[in-house]
This record gives structure tokens, C-alpha cells and sequence, in this order.
């Protein structure tokens, strides 16, 4: 299909549209935060500690008085950056393997995909605890840990794009022709797969935003003071009793950002998956 | 008589299946002069498009494999030829078009981009330079307003265009040698003798040897000037198409012959003839003659005893006891 195509159809899909404008509204409020953020998000305030929604502090402030909505506000840059390295870490490594994999079958097959198995056997938070723990808890290791977890979900998808792709005519043609297996792979069983990739990554970020929240929930992730939404509540989490929305908030904006993601997927989704039409 | 440009023998191309082995291609000779169209014919399933693919050295590692033979192409044998050596001669001095064109094009890129590709391959030329033969190209196999059609992709073009962009890849770097298998066969009757109209005159332009292969004896009539006549991986009658359309003597041939409907038919007996029975399955041939348990004239030295190919008369032979 070709790209003009693809656009004139996201513009008729309202899921897709309502997910690409949660999207880009969370985008555009990350890339305008610090001049649109009332206070410094670290800016302590130990007069104002746990004070409800106000004029003066829309979302509230938490336990040391830190304002929410500017918390809220610099988390965003951090949950998207999380959602687009963990994504880009899990999706290169499994494009190439199951390129690979399915490619060159058999032999070369076997190891990767049994391999792949056992990873997806693990629980991907119990993995994701796992691997941050050998790391380290910080931000960047949970990128890394969230991007492993998910390596062998693009490798299964490739790979099966790439098994019924190989028996495409086409295939045969351009080996007619004197392409070599390199070049075959590369040109034109790779860009084939693509719109498979570009959904499930589009949907693999929301993914990638809760676990990487809910990581720093558990206290491997982001270390305080950073805001990041996760660990923002785990903090709000002591005092959902008296101060509920120092937990809601970042809650919402987690809703917010990985509802968006799952929306827009699933609309790219029936546009460039064929079958489904 | 010409050198030929293409000889194979004693072509033996096995499948090696769980089942048992399957003898494809079972010692197949033929041979093809400079210029000229051999019609290879027969059912489906009797390893006419394993020979083209075993030319190509195509045929589906590691299952199935060439175990005997030699194909000798301009004094070289492909049989023997290492896979960089394939690679020089595909597309360069050997192509082949497909049966569907449907899915033989790479739908994510322009027609253009593939012919060019093709071109690349083989020549040293600049991606412009490319683009403008792929244009020429495209011209040549009378796609109207090749300038413009040029930038389209695939599912925006008809059956019968996107066989003409088959056609132009495969001729774009002036082969010696083009393998068709059946690229008629999923089109409409009337693009069907475009495109048949298009490869014989294509043929004189680029001057290269056709090896068409069809279950279509009409097609062979339109085109060709010696036909193979293909059963259970054996070449059962070859000649020259005008002598074995005249007088054909196989038994199966005769069958083929007879199971065309044609226009003038009167009596009882010259009503459209089926030949009885399968094509049998490749891994239980019959003993003796392939073709002996749906033969009408067969003898009891065809249980037995397979028949070699026999001279009939010069440039016509046969594989049956009738003539032995």
C-alpha cells in the first residue's frame, strides 16, 4: 500500500485517530514541558505538603510538596523516551533473529527459536525483575530489561511473516534473476515484514510504558527524585487514603499515554493488515 | 544444423521425501538451438517444471537434488556449476518467467525499481541510466506510456501488464536462453496471444533460444519449433512440431491430440477423448513403460521393459515398443 494510502485511511479510523491525538498531545506537552510547567518538578515545598487539587497547584502537591502537574508534565519526556528505546532495543535484535531464523530455517532455526521460548516461558515482569537486578536499578538498565523481555515477540512475528514470504513467487523470481540470499533477505523479504513490525511496536509501547511503570512502582526503576510516573506512584501509593490524587494523577497519565498507543495500533492494524478488511 | 546453445543429458532430478524418493526428472535429454523455441508438454506433475529448474539450478535444497546428468549450456555444465557461478548466469544469460504473475512482482516496490534491479545485477550502469532501460524495457513489451507506468507498483496493473514486466526483466539483460513456465496459462484467452505474440517477436529482437513450457499443445503450435512431450519425468516423443502435430506416435501424444476439442467432429468415434486413468504417482511408478497401465496399445514387453527413445524418422523419436 502505498504511504499516501495509508494516511487517507488513519484519517477515517476513529480508534486510530483518537489514539494518535492522545499521542501527540502527551508528545507535544513533552517536548513543551519546561515552558509550560508551573514549577521546577523537583522544586521542594515543605509548607504545601499533600494539598489537594488548587488554583495554585492544579493536580495537587505530594508528599514534599513537589507540584504535581510539573511532575506529571517531566514524566511524560520520560515515559516516552522509555517506550521508544525499551521498543527499539527489543525490536532490532528480534527483526534480525527472526529474519534470520525463518530465512535460513532448520539448523540456524532451531537454537534461535527454542531459545526464544524459554525467554517467553518466564512471566516478562518476573524477567523484566530479573534482569534490572543483575543490572542494577536505573532508569536506563529498566529500558534495557523491558527491551530484552520483549525480543523474542518481534523475532516470532518476523519469523513467521518471513516462512510464508520465502514461498512467494517473488522470491523465486528475483533468485531467477541472480539476486543472492543476502540480497533477497535484505530487499525484499525485509520490507515486507515492516507493516507487521510497525503495529506491534506501535502497540508494544504501551507495553513497554506500564512495565517500565511498573518497575519503577517496584522500586527498580527511575530512583527518586526523578518523576517518573511509576515511581510517582509508589510514592502516592502511602498515602492513597488521605491524598488519593497524589496517586491518580500519574495513574492517569499512564492510562492516558498507553491507551493512546494501544488505539492507534489497533487502527494501524486494520489498515495495513489485509486479512482483517 | 546449429550448435546448440543448450543440451541436457541424461537428466536425473530426485526428490528425497520421507516417503520414499521421487524421481522428478528421470533421465531427460534434450537440446536447443541458437534462435530457436522448444514446446515442452505434458500434464501437470510430470517434471516439466523440474527441468526448467534444474537448469536454473532452482530446484528446492536440500530435498530435492540433481543426482545425474549433465547440463551443458554455450559448452558449460550448470549441473556442476558452483552457486556464484548460478548467480552470474541467472537473469544474465539464462531467465525464466513464471505462471503467476499475480505474485511473481514484489508488491512493495515500483515495477521500475524491479526491472532496474534486474539490470543491476548483471551490468554496471548508474541507478539512472537503469531507470531509463527499465523505461526502454517497458516500451519494448508495448506497455503504453512506459514514462508513467514506470512508477507504479504492482497491484495497480492487470495480469497480462504484469506478465509484460515479467517479460521485461527477464529480457533486460538480452539472454541467451528464456525459460517461460506456462506464462499463459493464468491469463485470459485474448492476453494469452498478446503475450505469445509478444515473446516470438521479443525472440527475433533480443535474438535468445526459448524454452516454453505448457500443457497447452495449441500454445507449442503458436511458438515453437521442436516440442519435448513430457510423461512421469520422461521425454516420451521429440521432434519437430510440424511432424509430430502431422503424425504423432505415442501413444500419449496421440491421447493429447485427441483430447483437444475441435470443430469439426461427426461421428461417435471422433468425439472428444479422454486419455483413461492418472498420471501415476512419482513414488509408485509402474515397472516396464510409465505409460503402459493407461495405454491402449499395450503388449506384455511394456510391463517389463522400459523403452528407449527410438528414431521414427530424422528429428523424430520416440519412446515406445510400437516402433522398436
Amino acid at each position: 500500500m502505498e504511504k499516501v494510502e495509508v494516511f487517507i485511511e488513519l484519517k477515517r479510523n476513529k480508534t486510530a485517530m483518537v489514539g494518535f491525538v492522545l499521542i501527540l498531545g502527551l508528545v507535544i506537552l513533552a517536548l513543551i514541558g519546561p515552558w509550560i510547567s508551573p514549577y521546577k518538578p523537583l522544586a521542594l515545598d515543605p509548607i504545601n505538603r499533600l494539598k489537594g487539587p488548587s488554583w495554585a497547584h492544579l493536580f495537587g502537591t505530594d508528599s514534599l510538596g513537589r507540584d504535581i502537574l510539573s511532575r506529571v508534565i517531566y514524566g511524560s519526556r520520560i515515559s516516552i523516551v522509555i517506550g521508544l528505546i525499551a521498543v527499539s532495543i527489543s525490536l532490532i535484535p528480534g527483526t534480525v533473529l527472526g529474519l534470520v531464523a525463518g530465512f535460513y530455517g532448520r539448523r540456524v532455526d532451531e537454537p534461535i527459536m527454542r531459545f526464544m521460548d524459554i525467554m517467553l516461558a518466564f512471566p516478562a515482569i518476573l524477567l523484566a525483575i530479573f534482569i534490572t537486578a543483575i543490572l542494577g536499578p536505573s532508569l536506563l538498565n529498566t529500558m534495557i530489561a523491558v527491551g530484552i523481555v520483549y525480543i523474542p515477540h518481534y523475532a516470532r512475528i518476523v519469523r513467521s511473516s518471513v516462512l510464508s514470504l520465502k514461498q512467494q513467487l517473488f522470491v523465486q523470481a528475483v533468485r531467477s534473476l541472480g539476486g543472492s540470499n543476502l540480497r533477497i533477505l535484505a530487499l525484499h523479504i525485509f520490507p515486507n515484514t515492516v507493516p507487521p513490525i510497525i503495529v506491534y511496536a506501535t502497540l508494544g509501547m504501551g507495553t513497554a510504558v506500564l512495565q517500565a511503570a511498573a518497575l519503577g512502582f517496584l522500586g527498580l526503576g527511575a530512583q527518586p527524585p526523578t518523576p517518573e510516573w511509576g515511581a510517582m506512584l509508589s510514592e502516592g501509593r502511602q498515602y492513597i487514603q488521605n491524598a488519593p490524587h497524589v496517586a491518580a494523577f500519574p495513574g492517569l497519565a499512564i492510562f492516558m499515554l498507553v491507551l493512546g498507543f494501544n488505539l492507534f495500533g489497533d487502527g494501524l492494524r486494520d489498515i495495513l493488515d489485509p486479512s482483517l478488511r | 544444423m546449429s550448435s546448440a546453445l543448450l543440451e541436457i543429458k541424461g537428466l536425473k532430478t530426485f526428490f528425497f521425501t520421507r516417503k520414499g524418493v521421487v524421481k522428478a526428472v528421470d533421465g531427460v535429454d534434450l537440446s536447443i538451438d541458437e534462435g530457436d523455441t522448444l514446446g515442452l508438454v505434458g500434464e501437470s506433475g510430470c517434471g516439466k517444471s523440474m527441468t526448467a529448474l534444474s537448469i536454473m539450478r532452482l530446484v528446492p535444497e536440500p530435498v530435492g537434488r540433481i543426482v545425474e546428468g549433465e547440463i551443458l549450456f554455450d559448452g558449460k555444465d550448470l549441473a556442476n556449476a558452483t552457486e556464484a557461478e548460478m548467480r552470474k548466469i541467472r537473469g544474465n544469460r539464462i531467465s525464466m518467467v513464471f505462471q503467476e504473475p499475480m505474485t511473481s512482482l514484489n508488491p512493495v516496490f515500483k515495477v521500475g525499481d524491479q526491472i532496474a534491479e534486474a539490470i543491476q545485477l548483471h551490468q554496471e550502469v548508474s541507478p539512472k541510466e537503469a531507470w531509463g532501460r527499465s523505461i526502454e524495457m517497458l516500451h519494448l513489451v508495448g506497455i503504453p506510456s512506459p514514462e508513467t507506468r514506470v512508477n507504479e507498483y504492482p497491484h495497480q496493473m492487470s495480469g497480462g501488464m504484469r506478465q509484460r514486466v515479467m517479460i521485461a526483466m527477464a529480457l533486460s539483460c538480452r539472454p541467451k536462453l528464456m525459460i517461460a513456465d506456462e506464462p499463459t496459462t493464468a491469463l485470459d484467452v485474448t492476453i494469452q496471444a498478446q503475450i505469445l505474440d509478444l515473446i516470438n517477436r521479443l525472440k527475433e529482437r533480443v535474438g535468445s533460444s526459448i524454452l516454453l513450457i505448457t500443457h497447452n499443445l495449441a500454445v507449442v503450435a503458436e511458438v515453437a519449433q521442436y516440442v519435448g512431450v513430457m510423461y512421469a519425468g520422461h521425454i516420451v516423443e521429440y521432434g519437430n512440431v510440424l511432424r509430430i502435430f502431422k503424425n504423432p506416435r505415442h501413444p500419449y501424444t496421440v491421447g493429447l491430440f485427441r483430447s483437444i476439442p475441435q470443430k469439426r467432429r461427426r461421428t461417435k468415434k471422433d468425439r472428444l477423448q479422454a486419455i483413461s486413468g492418472l498420471v501415476p504417482e512419482l513414488l509408485g511408478l509402474p515397472a516396464g513403460c510409465k505409460f503402459h497401465d493407461r495405454c491402449s496399445e499395450v503388449s506384455p514387453r511394456c510391463r517389463e521393459e522400459g523403452p528407449p527413445l527410438l528414431e521414427v524418422e530424422p528429428g523424430h523419436q520416440v519412446r515406445c515398443w510400437l516402433y522398436g
